[in-house]
């Protein structure tokens, strides 16, 4: 492990067993995060992205092999990696002050300190004439802007993103991807993102790993180095974009002839 | 139809329709004699029974007791107020032994594999087939007839409760859990909240089932409440009273069932598809 790495994550195979059926979901993962990475974890779907974030998370350890955050291995869940779902998983019975104050009440923070963090959070994700609302009366754009500003809350120095912005409409999406690198930005957060979009990898990222259809491995490793904010209509970017896309078709087509042969589960 | 208001008043005036037709009939058939009024008495003679139960039955006499407590003095009031306070007492009851067991229940298997074989035994027992055992064990009065009660608002409550923490989305412990949440917390502000919805179907269940069970209680444990007091005015051959206390009983279920409701939007507010009846 290089001295600047902030996460580790070393020959890690993870394997599901169902029903006498066994799925090599992802087989020996190598990857070197540095603090304040932007990374996109891009694939089809049933390609291990997102069990790979989860054993990144603490929530499905990996059957062999190692993940090692700021020097200490991954056992269970903890706040110092939060975690952005797909759902928003917001708590519908508490307002959305409550659900950002939630994790600082954990850490039995002071009243006053509390107001005040949720208080900026608020006005930095554009929530202030939300705060007293539930999560049922938002859409869906909102919901995730709360679901960050919850994460934020936390301070935690690495986010965890589970396709946030896939059931989001475009325009939406392209909002909260903004928000996302400026947030980013000024915290300096490193960020593990898992999609299946091409565009959104390439709009974001530093690094875009592209990862194989069963068994998971690591397909290629590619860095992103046009300067933000990246235009799609660039040359450059749909050069990148016609390159992956070639990657990711390859594995998009293994799924399909698998699936045809094989009709199991994600 | 143009205005809204007068719409409204149209489909009020028609929901009155069949009543009054119903009314009217019956009143027919007992002023013509049609029917025995022993069997079936007038609305009319049904009405004057009630307004005479709900009213004082001694004169007001300042010495005696203040003015409030003289108008809540009437027969009627008084055992509405008895029927009600052992199905307050008995839910509460029941409710405070079912949530807390429902809760360990659905959130721990070891405690579900232990408790629910006796369950299942006991819950298909109708809490009426207790009354033989109830009177044997606290005899005649208020005891035998809340304990009635507690069994019947028990059950709906301890399934619900159950039914409630185990359908716990587990992406909200998921969230839960990665924010560092302890068990005290996960348990207290995430599985509890999350079970409310069904928890409070449970106990709106489990209050319905407690008014059934009070009134046959008060048939045969007690001497007072609204049960008691139809089965009496039986004896007597006075159906006027029957039916005035059944239309009693009727409106105090809807008073109930009307609260719970009310209670049930109320700490829902924040769940969706919940609208306001």
């Amino acid at each position: 492990m290089t001295m600047q790495s902030q996460i580790n994550i070393s020959q890690v195979n993870k394997t599901f067993r169902t029903e006498g059926n066994e799925v090599v979901a992802l087989e020996n993962i190598n990857l070197d995060i540095k603090p304040g990475e932007f990374i996109c974890l891009l694939g089809p779907s049933g390609c291990g992205k997102s069990t790979l974030l989860n054993a990144i998370a603490g929530f499905s350890l990996p059957t062999s092999g190692s993940i090692v955050v700021d020097g200490k291995p991954v056992q269970e869940p903890g706040p110092d990696r939060g975690m952005v779902f797909q759902e928003y998983a917001l708590f519908p019975w508490m307002t959305v002050e409550k659900n950002i104050a939630f994790g600082l009440e954990i850490k039995k923070q002071g009243k006053a300190e509390i107001k005040n963090k949720v208080d900026a959070l608020l006005e930095m994700l554009n929530l202030q004439d939300f705060r007293d609302r539930y999560p049922k009366d938002l859409s869906g754009g909102m919901r995730q802007r709360v679901a960050i500003a919850r994460v934020l809350a936390l301070d935690s120095p690495i986010m965890l993103m589970d396709e946030p912005f896939g059931a989001l409409d475009s325009l939406t999406r392209r909002n909260l991807q903004d928000e996302l690198l400026r947030i980013w930005t000024e915290f300096r957060k490193t960020i593990i993102f898992v999609t299946h979009s091409i565009e959104e990898s390439i709009y974001l990222a530093d690094r875009i790993i592209v990862m194989t259809y069963r068994p998971g491995t690591i397909k290629k490793d590619v860095a992103v180095s046009m300067p933000r904010p990246r235009d799609p209509s660039s040359a450059a970017f749909n050069e990148l974009k016609k390159e992956l896309s070639l990657l990711v078709m390859e594995e998009q087509t293994r799924h399909n002839q698998q699936e045809i042969k094989l009709p199991a589960g994600d | 139809m143009k205005n809204p208001y007068l719409a409204k008043a149209v489909d009020t005036l028609q929901g009155f329709l069949v009543p009054i037709a119903i009314v009217a009939l019956w009143q027919f058939l007992s002023s013509r004699h049609i029917v025995n009024p022993q069997i079936l008495p007038a609305p009319t003679a049904v009405i004057a029974k009630w307004w005479e139960y709900l009213l004082p039955t001694d004169p007001f006499d300042p010495a005696h007791s203040s003015f409030l407590a003289w108008c809540f003095s009437g027969e009627m009031l008084r055992d509405a107020y008895a029927s009600m306070y052992r199905v307050v007492v008995g839910f509460l009851v029941g409710g405070v032994l079912a949530i807390p067991l429902g809760l360990l229940m659905g959130a721990n298997d070891r405690i579900y594999k232990l408790f629910n074989p006796l369950i299942q035994v006991l819950r298909p027992i109708p809490p009426i087939a207790f009354i033989p055992l109830s009177i044997l064990w606290f005899g005649l009065g208020n005891p035998p007839a809340i304990f009635l009660i507690v069994i019947g608002a028990f059950f709906p409550m301890l399934m619900n409760t159950i039914a409630g923490v185990r359908h716990v989305d587990s992406i909200y412990i998921r969230a839960a859990r990665s924010m560092g949440a302890s068990q005290t917390t996960m348990f207290l502000r995430v599985m509890l909240p999350a079970a409310t919805p069904y928890i409070l179907t449970g106990a709106r269940i489990g209050v319905g089932t407690a008014f059934i069970v009070v009134i046959v209680a008060e048939m045969i444990a007690v001497n007072n409440g609204l049960g008691y007091r139809i089965l009496e005015a039986r004896e007597f051959f006075w159906s006027d009273k029957i039916i005035a206390g059944m239309f009693t009983i009727g409106l105090l279920g809807l008073a109930i069932d009307t609260g719970m409701n009310r209670l049930n939007n109320y700490l829902l507010k924040w769940h969706r598809g919940i609208e306001s009846k």
